[in-house]
């Protein structure tokens, strides 16, 4: 599948729907994400903008319309090889009881690979935390948190990482760290992401293309300057 | 003093349930007071309770004159009301009632075979059907706290339970440390009333088998058998019930189901 611009997309989602108890939640979502692009989701809050992101790795059920990830249907992969080649950091990290490293080499583990020390320390380094390996996720502040959550979902090298406000649970400064974390692993290029955020500053800063949704619709998308700089319909 | 009163042993032994009932009642009020809205549940309870048991009494009378497969019959009855009764206490998981039934029919009801198949529990109907309406309630009450826990597991780890399938974990993974807790949860108290056996209590068994008569060593050892039995049971049938229910919590596409 090659579109108009001659690049072949790495996830398209067409039409997708998703609707509880009678309540649309995403309604007839359709975009494209190329490889190593960084698209941002903005919205007000309640506009649909999680709904559409954890129907992105199928931890929802779309009542409607599908996702191909490199052409293919997301609903004949496995939804677990599915999720490791689509990541998800959410909002809080949900670390797992343990150490650093056992939540880093969760993910591989699942698919029956077992990380190398080395292989942990590389993943901790990249995103800031040489040598907490060892440490228990019960002691790390908020901002180490989410670094640890980022190198368990990068642990799985995925295509994509779908980011569901990785910032907004934290304070100001950890904000601004984790900010320029993403800054350094997005401009690898070695994954696409999908950044779902309510900080328009933000999604100007990390993020290529952007989509507006207001109440389940994607209702305006296109370059980030253009689209933001047509002025935000939403405080 | 009762004894005085009421000569006649029928008319005294439903004196006797009247005076502990309105103990219990006091309890009723007691909850009131603290405003845990269950006194309704208490009171409609005790009545249920009382007519229930008194009209299972009247019922043995007739039943224990019948050949083996009315047991049988009995407590195969006995074991759907226990499954409603524990689904009721599972707070919207899937399934509740199926996984129940068949979880306490493969725990209970193939360990209560065994057991008379190897001659542990007698066929003699005053003997087949309390002992394994005792083995049932158990197990029934076994599967509400854990179906009770389990649910609040979920509420409570939602967002790692999440975080692992979102990791290319298999919900078996991403469920089982909050299905292990409410096993743990769900046996704590079965594994403290054998602890204690004997020493805080005398328990039910061997309290009517010294009622009537028995040698007290021989009604001790018959006692352990009942709660070795229902800890066995018990604990059987919460772990086929979490392991059902654990799996009953996912969808084919391997999403969780309470949201």
């Amino acid at each position: 599948m090659v579109d108009t611009e001659g690049c072949v997309p790495l996830l398209r989602a067409v039409e997708l729907s998703r609707v509880v108890d009678g309540k649309a939640l995403v309604q007839g979502a359709t975009f494209t994400l190329y490889p190593r692009e960084v698209l941002a989701v903005v919205g007000p809050s309640g506009s649909g903008k999680t709904s559409l992101l954890r129907l992105l790795n199928r931890l929802d059920e779309p009542t409607s319309g599908t996702v191909y990830l490199n052409g293919v249907d997301y609903r004949t992969i496995s939804p677990r090889e599915l999720r490791r080649r689509v990541g998800l950091v959410m909002q809080v990290p949900y670390l797992f009881p343990g150490t650093v490293a056992d939540n880093v080499r969760f993910g591989p583990r699942q698919a029956g690979i077992i990380l190398s020390d080395k292989a942990v320390e590389a993943l901790l380094a990249r995103v800031g935390l040489p040598g907490y390996g060892d440490r228990d996720v019960t002691h790390l502040s908020g901002g180490e948190a989410q670094r640890v959550a980022l190198a368990r979902a990068l642990a799985n090298r995925p295509q994509v990482l779908l980011l569901d406000e990785p910032t907004s649970a934290l304070d100001e400064e950890a904000k601004a760290g984790i900010e320029a974390l993403l800054q350094d692993l997005l401009a690898s290029g070695e994954f696409a992401a999908v950044l779902v955020t309510h900080d328009l500053a933000q999604a100007a800063r990390l993020a290529q293309r952007v989509l507006v949704m207001e109440a389940g619709r994607i209702v305006r998308s296109g370059p980030v300057k253009e689209v933001l700089r047509a002025g935000s319909a939403f405080p | 003093m009762l004894v005085r009163l009421f000569p006649d042993p029928l008319m005294l032994a439903a004196v006797q349930a009247g005076v502990t009932g309105v103990c219990a009642l006091i309890v009723a009020y007691l909850a009131w007071r603290w405003e845990l809205r269950v006194e309704r549940e208490i009171v409609v309870a005790l009545g249920r309770g009382l007519v229930q048991v008194v009209l299972v009494g009247a019922v043995l009378l007739f039943i224990f004159q019948g050949p083996f497969a009315v047991g049988v019959l009995v407590l195969g009855l006995m074991i759907g009301v226990a499954g409603h009764m524990a689904a009721r206490r599972a707070q919207g998981l899937p399934d509740a009632f199926r996984v129940s039934v068949y979880s306490i029919l493969l725990g209970s009801g193939l360990l209560i075979g065994v057991m008379v198949g190897l001659g542990v529990i007698e066929t003699r109907l005053p003997v087949f059907i309390p002992v394994g309406s005792m083995l049932v309630a158990n197990s029934m009450t076994t599967v509400s706290l854990a179906f009770n826990r389990l649910r609040g597991e979920v509420d409570a780890h939602r967002g790692h339970i999440e975080a692992a399938l979102a990791l290319g974990a298999s919900p078996h993974v991403a469920i089982m440390p909050y299905v292990r807790a409410a096993l743990l949860a769900s046996l704590i108290p079965r594994v403290d009333s054998l602890r204690s056996l004997g020493i805080v209590w005398i328990p039910g068994v061997m309290t009517g088998m010294l009622l009537g008569g028995s040698h007290p060593v021989q009604a001790a050892f018959y006692q352990f058998v009942i709660v070795a039995l229902i800890l066995t049971g018990s604990a059987l049938t919460a772990m086929t019930a979490l392991l059902f229910m654990g799996r009953r919590l996912f969808t084919r596409a391997e999403q969780l189901r309470l949201r």
